[in-house]
């Protein structure tokens, strides 16, 4: 834990600049930790919804009590003036692109000579009838999770809306202090927009392994309330009428850019960036959720609201300011989550139907909670993706694979190389092989 | 299940009110018989005696007063022989004045020549304390004087209570002995019974309540871990360590006071070793309960995970076997104690006279006993940390990490994972391991020279401190008592001197390390949270950095509270153990470091 970054390098120093940076989420604080790590510019990061940095994705465990706020920073208070960050606690009303200076809710200004926008996202509303009900909520910052502990004290029955990574998270909060929870999903299967049929359900059957009452195809019309004007039961497409004193409101998020209407930074559903991160203000860039991309990347979608997004456009963003023009060009996708205690890692492309070309083979372990989902081209044999539920895989070797379009019988017969699951662990990979063998032959 | 629970919980707090009753329960009768029981030496019984005559065949009701009243009489007899056995100014001024220039050893014969008893101790006392006076030249008769004031001194404050009074560490083993052979109590009619009431309750409470936990989808359960008011420095954590604080400060310094205790387990020793129970033997006897019950519930909480298992069966194993029985059925068999996992410098009085002498006196079992314990400090260690990383021994073998890892586990949360925290770290624990090698060498010198002053120390005082502040005080009073302030591994990680050994191949010389997998990690704090040992593993994490530090004990769970399953505990090649941090993602990123 050497607690200093200092490593910065002359060669690259130019003139020192100011470089703001709104957002301390993971965007932000990756640009400015990089920035610093390769220069001596001024950094300025202002935020406001914490002080310092957390971890969004850990939320759910300090509602769970696994974690306090505390343990969720990733890196200590010191941490920012040892390395010559400075934090502003404020909200940015306005951004002044031509004038190169941020109006803050305390009245103040900050003028800056780069600017790195980082603002994250909102949670989705769509204009439901009650939705501004007491006890009615969506879940993305630190003050929504104190609003959530306010609004389940004492509660019986919650019903969560939306069938996503967020609305599982939110189950699983409220299951662990014991609040029985119905959640509505419009699709056939728990979050069958992404994962494919048989993977969604394993998932579905999961979820209710743990008595949450999952309704599938299922969709919000109205929240009603009480007369004490907090929420009492909801209504759905198919007429049920669900009694419960909080709703979850998780139907997906949406960049956070409200604040830069008549910036001249241009937008459209998220800041418009080039390949560099660059917006149409050529000493504004921006990262992480808030971004659209203007140009296409193969199979990669145009706004990626994921951890992973937001640091590697951070890395990338720093390069560039200290004097080393890089473009945005991620490797193999990749992604995790864990839903209840079935944790879910995939790499490469696992879309939810097949294309054309491509071929699968699922396999299942008998106990309904391990199983892993191989997409391959059905012509070239190449390997395209795979879905792992309850299994662990190393990710060097995956990135590798898919980098190197090794065909699918490679990693097939390399799966124990790529096993990262902890000591002693019952190894799945002779049955995963046999079983694909006797269905493809040699694959 | 929630009456189960319940009833659990209800057993487990009546079972602990017994045995704390019982600690007050006894009263104490001080028979004649008794006295010259334990005071074998028939001078000093009678002595003994004649002080303790006014609580003789009375009944004291309670064990505060009793151990008081008994010091009282050991301190009086003390007092009167000093007062009769010391050399007076007189004796002094007498023997002064029988000298010119130079002193003389032999004139003492002449001042002390009576045959009675007390002139045959002063005789002897001056010849021993004051033989280095002998030849010594002297200008005037005052400074003689003064030397020889020196010297009476000592005898006074040494010789004396050594030889006709009772020195410290016999006052501590009598009244120990005392108590525990006077007291009756309903503890000492029903051992059996109470014992029963209290392990026996609190073992089935503590079952009851742990087992419902099955009924629970297996896999990481935190919940409530931090609003706990036992987990998370609470009030029930306070009294908890609180308990344990004062329960550590009996066992080693005060055992007087816990006899009732000590008579409860009476049964179960005599059973195994043949002997009544020592407080050793009942301190054995909880810490080896502890392990395997909270070994149950660890087994439960991490069912779904079969390294996890292992490891916990491998410590309930080990202290079981190795800690416990062994070394009761060698006592049995005449064989020396020997317990055969624990390793010097954790096992600090290894290589004590005491201890050689006693192997060496036993024959080849003895002579590989020594054999054996060196064998693992110059070969197990290394070897077994190169092969598998210190984890070997802290969180599969060891007695101290067993406990920490079962009765600690749910104090794990509790570890400071600050930087300077880590500072102070290196420091105390390096700290200890310098102590303890230097005070083993001035053991082992004055093993072989007889000599007790090495360098500038006493090694007998230096043994003795380190007993007390290291061997006692830290790994037991805080090491243990602190598990609900400061977490399960304060010992381990702050004081252990062979941890310290072992952590230093580990992080030299070993193959084992802790893969970050490529880029997968959220920064989410899981894993720093749950480190026993204050590790900040997301910050190697979440830079995609292979975790080898010389602390981790290799307990696996920050891997098995990884949600996104970024760490895993490996042993492969050295090369490239450390590794570059590597966070796959994009292309044409070149990390700075
Ligand atoms: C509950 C939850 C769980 C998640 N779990 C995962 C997961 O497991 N894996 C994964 O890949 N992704 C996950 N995500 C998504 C991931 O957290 C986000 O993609 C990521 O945090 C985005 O980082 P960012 O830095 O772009 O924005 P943010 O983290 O949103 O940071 C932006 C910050 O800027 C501040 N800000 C915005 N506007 C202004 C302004 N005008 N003035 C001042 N400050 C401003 C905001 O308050 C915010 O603090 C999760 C998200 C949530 C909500
Ligand atoms: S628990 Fe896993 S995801 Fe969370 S910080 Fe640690 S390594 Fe990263």
């Amino acid at each position: 834990m050497p607690d200093k970054l200092v490593v910065f390098s002359y060669s690259t120093l130019v003139a020192m600049q100011h470089i703001v940076i709104i957002g301390n989420g993971v965007s932000g604080t990756t640009a400015a930790r990089h920035i610093r790590k390769r220069s001596n510019h001024r950094i300025t990061v202002v935020s406001s919804e914490t002080t310092h940095f957390y971890s969004r994705t850990a939320l759910m465990y300090i509602f769970m009590g696994h974690m306090q706020y505390e343990n969720t920073k990733p890196y200590e208070d010191s941490f920012w003036k040892k390395n010559k960050i400075e934090l502003v606690s404020d909200h940015v009303e306005k951004v002044d692109a031509p004038g190169s200076s941020l109006q803050l809710r305390s009245g103040s200004t900050i003028a800056y000579d780069i600017l790195i926008i980082a603002s994250g996202s909102t949670s989705n509303k769509f204009g439901w009838p009650g939705e501004d009900t007491k006890g009615v909520q969506g879940l993305y910052g630190y003050p929504d999770l104190q609003l959530m502990e306010t609004n389940t004290k004492g509660i019986q029955h919650a019903v969560i809306v939306g069938g996503g990574l967020i609305g599982i998270e939110m189950a699983e909060m409220l299951y662990s202090r014991n609040i029985s929870v119905t959640l509505l999903a419009r699709e056939p299967e728990f979050w069958s927009n992404v994962l494919p049929l048989q993977d969604a359900n394993l998932i579905s059957r999961h979820i209710r392994s743990h008595n949450i009452d999952l309704r599938l195809e299922t969709e919000l019309t109205e929240i009603r309330a009480d007369e004490t004007g907090k929420v009492n039961a909801v209504v759905t497409n198919k007429g049920e009428i669900i009694n419960c004193q909080f709703v979850g409101l998780t139907t997906g998020v949406s960049p956070n850019i409200a604040f830069l209407r008549d910036s001249g930074i241009e937008t459209n559903r998220g800041i418009l960036v080039n390949e560099y991160l660059q917006t149409n203000i050529p000493n504004v860039y921006a990262l992480g959720d808030c971004v659209e991309r203007t140009y296409d990347l193969p199979g990669r979608r145009n706004i990626e609201q994921v951890w992973y997004t937001g640091r590697m456009m951070g890395e990338v963003v720093a390069q560039t300011i200290c004097g080393e023009k890089t473009k945005y060009e991620p490797g193999p996708w990749f992604n995790s989550a864990k839903f209840f205690d079935i944790e879910y890692q995939t790499y490469g492309n696992v879309g939810k139907d097949l294309a054309p070309d491509e071929e699968d083979f699922y396999w299942e372990d008998q106990s309904g909670l391990k199983a892993i989902h191989f997409v391959w081209n059905r012509n070239s044999n190449e390997f395209v993706g795979i879905n792992a539920f309850g299994i662990r895989l190393r990710h060097a070797c995956f990135d590798q694979w898919l980098r190197e379009k090794k065909d699918i019988q490679f990693v097939v017969d390399h799966l124990d190389d790529a096993n990262f699951n902890p000591e002693f662990f019952p190894r799945y990979e002779t049955e995963v092989g046999t079983a694909i063998a006797t269905k493809f032959g040699a694959v | 299940m929630k009456i189960i629970k319940a009833t659990g919980l209800l057993l487990f707090v009546f079972g602990f009110i017994v045995f704390n009753i019982s600690f007050f329960q006894a009263s104490y009768t001080l028979t004649p018989e008794l006295v010259k029981e334990k005071i074998s030496e028939p001078a000093k019984t009678a002595l003994f005696l004649q002080k303790a005559e006014s609580i003789l065949n009375q009944n004291i009701p309670s064990n505060f007063a009793f151990v008081a009243k008994v010091k009282a009489a050991f301190y009086s007899a003390n007092d009167q022989q000093i007062k009769q056995y010391s050399i007076t100014t007189a004796e002094v001024n007498l023997l002064v004045s029988l000298h010119r220039e130079k002193f003389s050893i032999a004139t003492v014969d002449s001042v002390f020549s009576s045959k009675d008893a007390i002139s045959v101790f002063k005789n002897q006392a001056l010849k021993t304390y004051g033989s280095w006076l002998d030849g010594q030249p002297f200008d005037t008769q005052e400074e003689l004087k003064a030397q020889i004031l020196g010297v009476a001194e000592k005898i006074q404050k040494y010789g004396i209570v050594n030889h006709v009074g009772f020195d410290r560490y016999q006052i501590k083993d009598l009244t120990y002995a005392l108590t525990k052979s006077a007291a009756h109590s309903p503890v000492k009619r029903k051992p059996g019974l109470y014992l029963f009431l209290s392990f026996g309750l609190c073992i089935l409470g503590a079952l009851l309540y742990i087992l419902p936990k099955l009924e629970d989808p297996s896999g990481i359960k935190n919940n409530g871990i931090f609003f706990n008011v036992m987990k998370n420095v609470g009030w029930l954590g306070m009294l908890t360590g609180t308990w344990l604080i004062v329960f550590y400060i009996l066992l080693y310094f005060f055992p007087e006071y816990m006899t009732n205790w000590i008579i409860m387990t009476d049964p179960i020793s005599h059973w195994l070793n043949g002997n009544e129970a020592s407080r050793f033997f009942l301190y054995g006897l909880m810490y080896t309960l502890c392990i395997l019950v909270m070994g149950i519930r660890m087994l439960i909480h991490y069912r779904h995970s079969r390294y996890q298992m292992l490891r916990t069966c491998s410590v309930m194993f080990f202290q079981t076997a190795f800690a416990f029985l062994l070394p009761e059925i060698l006592i049995r068999l005449n064989k020396p104690y020997f317990d055969f996992k624990n390793i010097w410098p954790l096992d600090y009085s290894f290589f004590f006279d005491s201890r050689l002498d006693q192997l060496t006196e036993s024959g080849a079992l003895g002579i590989f006993m020594i054999g054996w314990g060196i064998a693992l400090i110059l070969l197990a260690v290394p070897i077994m940390v190169y092969f598998f990383g210190k984890r070997w021994y802290c969180s599969w073998v060891c007695g101290c990490g067993g406990l920490a890892e079962t009765l600690g586990d749910p104090y794990r949360q509790l570890s400071d994972k600050s930087v300077k925290a880590w500072k102070v770290e290196r420091w105390m624990i390096h700290g200890v391991l310098v102590f303890a090698v230097v005070m083993t060498t001035g053991v082992l010198y004055t093993y072989f020279t007889k000599s007790s002053w090495f360098l500038f120390f006493d090694s007998y005082q230096l043994r003795e401190i380190y007993g007390a502040f290291i061997g006692a005080g830290f790994a037991g009073v805080v090491g243990t008592g602190f598990y609900p302030m400061m977490g399960n591994r304060v010992w381990c990680r702050f004081g252990c001197p062979l941890a310290a050994y072992l952590g230093i191949v580990q992080r030299f010389k070993s193959r084992f390390r802790i893969t970050t997998n490529g880029g997968q990690c959220i920064s989410c704090g899981n894993c720093s949270t749950y480190c026993e040992m204050g590790i900040d593993v997301r910050w190697y994490a979440q830079r995609g950095q292979n975790i080898v530090r010389s602390s981790c004990v290799g307990c696996g769970v920050c891997s098995a509270v990884c949600p996104r399953g970024v760490l895993n505990l490996e042993v492969k090649n050295e090369t490239g153990r450390f590794g570059n941090p590597v966070l796959i993602g994009n292309n044409h990123v070149k990390l700075v470091d």
